[in-house]
Formats: C-alpha cells, sequence, structure tokens
C-alpha cells in the first residue's frame, strides 16, 4: 500500500508545479472575480487571449528551447524586426501574403543561423542568440529609425475581424463576447505545439536532450538536427509573433517589443518548464501567459498600483517557481539517495537521479 | 611546488590573454586614424586634457567599472546579467536621497538633501546588497546564475521605478555632478575606475581570494572538497560585482545629471559581459581571469561605439555591429575555428 502511494507520489511529481500553475491561475482570476466586479465579464477573460498573442506564440517557441536545454535571448529583436520589415516591405506595396511568408522565412534562417553557432561551433546559446539579438535590433534601425504605420486590407482583417462566441454574442447586432483572429492563430499554434511536444520523435528528443545531451547523442538521436530545428522553429514562432504584434499595433518599430525575451522566458518558467532543460509541458506555458495578462489586468483594475509592479511580481512569481522545482528536485535527489542505501534501486538509476538535478 | 618551473608558462599565458583584446584594440584605433588623421590630437583646457582617446576612456569608465566586477562573476563560472538594473537602482536610490522631495526640485547647485558620503555610502550599500541577493541566489539557493541573476534584472527596473515614483529626478548638486562630469587632468570618472581596480587586483592577487575564485570557476566541487568554502566565495563575487555596478550608476546619473530609471545601464550588462569575454575570461567555464584584460576588452568595446559614431552609424544601429563583432569575437576564440586553423596552416609547415 505505502509502496503504490509512493509510486503514485513520485509518478505525480513531476505534475505539481503544472498544478501549482494553474492553481495560482485561478486563485488569481478568481481573486480578481471576487474584489472586482468589472473582471467577471467573460469577455475579460477572452481578453487574456487577444491582449498578447505574440506573447504566448513567442513563449511556445520558446519553451522547446528551454526544454532542449537552451535559451534564446533573441525573441525580442526578431520580433521587432518582423514588424519593421513588414511595415517597409507593405509601404513598398509587397503583396501581403508574400510578406508574411517572406517573415516567417526569414525568422526561421535567423532561427538556423544561430542554431547553427550553438550547435556546431558549440558556441553558448546564452551568447549566440545574445549577438542574434542585437543584430537584429540593429538591422531594425538600418531599415527605419521611426515607426512605419501600416496601411493594408489584409492586416486591417486580421486586426479587426470579430469572432462571435456562440452562446455569448448575438450573431445579428454582432454584439457581444470575440475573440480576434489572431487568436484563433494563437491557439492553433498551441495545438500543433502540443501535438509536436508530446506525440512525436522530434518533441521526445527534445526532452531527452534536455535531460542530458550526452546521453542523448550515445542513445544514437539526432541530436545536432534536432537542436537546429528547435531553434529554427523558435525563429518561425518570433517571425509568427512579429506579424501578430504588427496587426496589433498596425505599425512596425525597431523599438517595440522591448525586454519580451525576459517575459516570455518569465512565462516559461511560470508554466512550470525546467530552465535546466527536460522537463515541462507545452500546455504549462499557456497558463504561464495566462497569470502575467492576470497580474497585467489586477493592476488595471486596482487603478492605484504603478505598472511598474508587473515586471516585479513577474520577477518573484518566476523566482517562486524555480523555488518550487529546486525543492522537488533536491527532494528527489534525497530519495535517490535512500533508495540506493536500501538497495532497491539499480546504480544507473541512482546515478541518473543525482545527474539530472 | 612548481611555482620555479611554472613562471614562464604563466608569463606567456598572460602576455597571450593581454594579446588578442591588445590587438583588436589596436585594428580599431588604426582603423580611427585612417579615417580621421586628427583622431589623436589631444587638447589642453585649463590644464585639462580633451581629445577621442580621453573620450573613448570617459564614456568606457561605466563598462570599465561594470567589467572589474563582470570578471570576478565569470570567473567564478557564473554571469550577472542585472548591473544595468543594478546601475538603474543605485542612480535612483542616489537622486532621492539627494533631492528627496520630486514636487518641487531644488535646482540651487550647492544644495543636497544629504550629504554627499552618506548619499555616496548608501547608494554602494543598497547596491552591495542587490549583489548580495544575487549570490545569495547562485550560492546559497543552488540556482543557475543566468536565471537567478535574470530575476533582479526584470525586477530591477521595476524597483528602482518605484524608488523614484516614475520621476526622472535632476541632479542639479554640482559636486555630485563632479564624479562623472569632473576632471583633474584626465576625466574623474577614470580615478575611480582606477581606484576600485586597484582594490579588486589587491583582493585578488594579494591575497587567497583570486585562487580561490579560479579554483571554484575550474571546480566547484573539487574547491569544496578541498576546504574551501565555495559557497562565500562565489557571494563575495556576486557582492563584489554589485558594488562595481552601484559605482558605475553613480558616475553614468553623475554624468547624465538624471536619475533615468528607464535608460540608465540599459544594455549594459551585454557591454560588460563582452567586454570580459573578449579579455579571455571563458564565459560558463570560468577560471583563470584577468582583470586588466577585461579593462581593455571595455576600452575595446566604447572604441568601437565611438568609431561607429564618428562614421555616422545612428545609435541604434550600432547594436547590429556590435552583435557581429561579438560573433566574430566568438569565432576566433572557439575550439572548432582555432582547430580548423590549425588544419589548414600545418600542411604549409611542414
Amino acid at each position: 500500500m505505502a509502496d503504490w502511494l509512493g509510486a503514485r507520489l513520485s509518478r505525480n511529481r513531476r505534475f505539481i508545479p503544472l498544478a501549482a500553475t494553474i492553481t495560482l491561475f485561478c486563485l488569481a482570476y478568481g481573486y480578481g472575480a471576487v474584489v472586482y466586479e468589472g473582471m467577471r465579464d467573460p469577455q475579460v477573460f477572452l481578453n487574456l487571449f487577444r491582449a498578447s498573442p505574440f506573447l504566448l506564440i513567442s513563449a511556445i517557441g520558446m519553451t522547446f528551447v528551454i526544454l532542449s536545454g537552451g535559451i534564446d535571448l533573441s525573441v525580442g529583436g526578431v520580433v521587432a524586426l518582423t514588424t519593421v520589415a513588414t511595415a517597409a516591405l507593405l509601404r513598398g506595396g509587397t503583396d501581403p501574403w508574400l510578406v508574411i511568408v517572406l517573415m516567417l522565412l526569414m525568422g526561421m534562417a535567423i532561427g538556423a543561423t544561430m542554431g547553427a553557432f550553438i550547435t556546431f561551433l558549440k558556441v553558448q546559446p546564452f551568447i549566440a542568440t545574445l549577438a542574434g539579438l542585437w543584430v537584429a535590433r540593429g538591422l531594425c534601425f538600418w531599415i527605419s529609425d521611426d515607426a512605419i504605420p501600416i496601411r493594408n486590407r489584409l492586416w486591417e482583417i486580421l486586426g479587426q475581424t470579430k469572432i462571435l462566441i456562440p452562446g455569448l454574442a448575438d450573431p445579428t447586432t454582432k454584439q457581444g463576447e470575440f475573440v480576434s483572429i489572431m487568436v484563433v492563430v494563437e491557439l492553433l499554434v498551441l495545438a500543433v505545439a502540443v501535438f509536436v511536444a508530446h506525440y512525436t520523435r522530434f518533441g521526445r528528443t527534445v526532452y531527452a536532450i534536455g535531460g542530458n545531451e550526452l546521453s542523448a547523442r550515445l542513445m544514437g538521436l539526432r541530436v545536432n538536427r534536432t537542436k537546429m530545428l528547435v531553434y529554427t522553429m523558435n525563429g518561425f514562432c518570433s517571425a509568427l509573433a512579429g506579424i501578430a504584434l504588427s496587426v496589433d499595433v498596425s505599425s512596425g518599430h525597431g523599438l517595440y517589443a522591448m525586454g519580451l525575451e525576459l517575459t516570455v522566458i518569465g512565462a516559461v518558467v511560470i508554466g512550470g518548464t525546467l530552465l535546466t532543460g527536460g522537463v515541462g509541458y507545452v500546455i504549462g506555458t499557456l497558463f504561464g501567459v495566462l497569470i502575467i495578462g492576470v497580474i497585467q489586468t489586477l493592476i488595471q483594475f486596482n487603478g492605484q498600483l504603478s505598472s511598474w509592479w508587473t515586471p516585479i511580481v513577474v520577477g518573484l512569481l518566476t523566482l517562486a517557481f524555480i523555488g518550487i522545482q529546486s525543492f522537488l528536485a533536491a527532494l528527489k535527489t534525497r530519495q535517490s539517495a535512500v533508495q540506493r542505501r536500501v538497495g532497491h534501486a539499480r546504480p544507473t538509476d541512482a546515478g541518473a537521479g543525482e545527474e539530472a538535478t | 611546488m612548481a611555482r620555479a618551473s611554472a613562471a614562464p608558462t604563466v608569463r606567456r599565458v598572460t602576455e597571450s590573454r593581454l594579446f588578442f583584446p591588445l590587438v583588436v584594440l589596436a585594428v580599431i584605433l588604426l582603423f580611427n586614424l585612417v579615417y580621421d588623421a586628427g583622431f589623436f590630437a589631444l587638447d589642453t583646457i585649463d590644464g585639462h586634457l580633451y581629445g577621442n582617446v580621453i573620450d573613448i576612456l570617459r564614456d568606457g569608465s561605466t563598462v570599465m567599472l561594470l567589467a572589474i566586477g563582470m570578471t570576478l562573476v565569470i570567473a567564478t563560472g557564473g554571469v550577472d546579467l542585472s548591473v544595468g538594473a543594478v546601475m538603474a537602482i543605485s542612480a535612483s536610490v542616489a537622486a532621492l536621497l539627494i533631492n528627496p522631495d520630486l514636487q518641487s526640485l531644488s535646482n540651487d547647485p550647492n544644495v543636497t538633501a544629504t550629504p554627499l558620503p552618506v548619499v555616496l555610502i548608501a547608494t554602494l550599500v543598497v547596491a552591495t546588497v542587490c549583489g548580495l541577493w544575487n549570490g545569495a541566489l547562485v550560492a546559497y539557493g543552488g540556482i543557475q546564475p543566468m536565471v537567478a541573476t535574470l530575476i533582479l534584472m526584470i525586477a530591477g527596473r521595476g524597483i528602482a521605478q518605484l524608488i523614484t515614483n516614475g520621476v526622472r529626478i535632476q541632479i542639479f548638486y554640482e559636486p555630485y555632478a563632479f564624479l562623472g562630469n569632473g576632471w583633474i587632468i584626465l576625466p574623474f570618472s577614470l580615478f575611480i575606475v582606477a581606484a576600485v581596480f586597484v582594490v579588486a587586483w589587491l583582493m585578488t592577487r594579494r591575497t587567497a581570494l583570486g585562487m580561490f575564485i579560479e579554483s571554484v570557476g575550474i571546480n566547484s566541487r573539487s574547491s569544496f572538497f578541498s576546504g574551501i568554502n565555495e559557497r562565500r566565495v562565489k557571494l563575495v563575487a556576486y557582492m563584489f560585482c554589485g558594488f562595481c555596478a552601484g559605482m558605475a550608476g553613480l558616475v553614468a546619473s553623475s554624468s547624465i545629471r538624471t536619475s533615468d530609471a528607464n535608460n540608465i545601464g540599459l544594455n549594459f550588462e551585454l557591454d560588460a559581459i563582452l567586454a570580459v569575454v573578449i579579455g579571455g575570461t571563458a564565459l560558463g567555464a570560468g577560471g583563470r581571469f584577468s582583470l586588466f584584460a577585461s579593462i581593455i576588452g571595455a576600452i575595446v568595446m566604447q572604441a568601437i561605439t565611438t568609431s561607429m559614431y564618428a562614421i555616422g552609424v545612428p545609435a541604434h544601429a550600432l547594436l547590429a555591429v556590435k552583435g557581429v563583432v561579438v560573433v566574430l569575437v566568438i569565432l576566433l576564440l572557439s575550439v572548432q575555428v582555432r582547430e580548423f586553423v590549425r588544419r589548414v596552416a600545418a600542411p604549409k609547415a611542414a
């Protein structure tokens, strides 16, 4: 009986950070709904998705990078570069669909370049992507010093179409709760990401690399190819996030998305993904993004607190989640040490447990 | 025990350590000379030296200060991303102490609400406490340095804004402005850099601390087993880095005479890290370090910035140039490229 309970607990321990994230989200939103009547409006909940499609999209890309044991600090730069390049191309009269394709290709090219540096030249991810951030931000200002407005039919359609929620809106008067097209896009990206992470060979390889790159290599997994793909994919996500942002603000400027990388990393960590890699869930990232959204909403509804509390609270939450993770990791080490002493576990298991912490 | 036989080797290593940053610096300066023949001209006004080279040193003094602290942290195998935010915090603290009344700013150059020594000490204490926080998270919390310092990097600017209630406090108090704007033949900020450098040098080269730091960087665990309190060594390194960031914040805010919580120290962590990397201290690996090489690295960074401005590259676009420089430096330092060069060069030599 005790064995069964212990096994169950240790099997479910990996869900604890995720459960904590979801609980925190529910508590924060519940608190807001109790205190502020306005937050009971379903539209406020939908606005959490509507407010920042670019945040979720780039956080999903970042989740894969962090799961693989890397980090990408370039997202803010690539997002800004995408908005500027999009705006410049649209102003020049390029076909909007072609612009979207070009931007996605550009994002993938930037991601692949950084991936090549990290994979083949063994440059630390943090340095390689930092360089990527600088180059991308610098290029923005090479294209244009000022913000470029976007006046394009497709961008208007993407930005202003209201998708009414059945049951909560009246289709004849077009009044009621709604989401935008970009919300559908972000949820689509999320669905694809969940599938890729948990149901494909690529996803399993990402987890394996994050757990222990050397072991993954020795197992014969295609580590290099997977790492390249992870960074390329994140470049794609950044570019898509950039398009989403340009739709949102219908302009492009090099100073957009300043510090986005930090918010994104915070969202991923709050979502329960271990920064050392190998542990976490894509769906957790969704809740990480939502929690940041709720914090912003609460601060807005409060009206008294200044908006500078947002980064402070996000920082503290990030710390708290890292704390939970270190605690769980320490617990695991102790357990494997005990097992080794008792002689129940095979030596390799105990060794692996220690390695992971 | 192997000191006698190791001495020439150590000297050779030191030389090669300084060699690379100095070559880079020389190339940049040469480029400037070609571009503008009068680049090295020095003027004396009221007995003070002015000129492009002096400007590079003066503008680079904040990055030099940061690089000194960052060298120790990187040598322990860590990194401190929060220095830019700590600069902003210390600038806000100093400005608030000088002028706590945010509503009516006194623009009398001789008036301060707090005596200058108290302002300086309080600010540096706050900055050191920021370093203590980072160090505690890394050394005692067991959190990866990049992540631990990321937290203060995210939250720090928010804290700096809260301190000044979002107001950019102008500083009219002249003695404070002397830190970043004063001249005693050379810019006064250079003397601050020199003082901090000497303190750091004495601390690491005249006590065992430097060796401990290198040992912790090379292998934290084995240092622990050889009886080094590796946690305390890390803690000291981060605290000193915070102290240096506080100093840099003082110089930066005094030089622009405001506490600009949004922009003071923005992206400076990157310049500082890059300066240390150019100086040859291995990022992520830690181990052997050279404070002087990091200072040269900082000057290289500032020389690049200044020369790009001279050519007329816009301020923001400059980042792209810096990014390319990082890539080049990484390539030059990477094992793969060195092996490739050796392989290409070997047949010719044979």
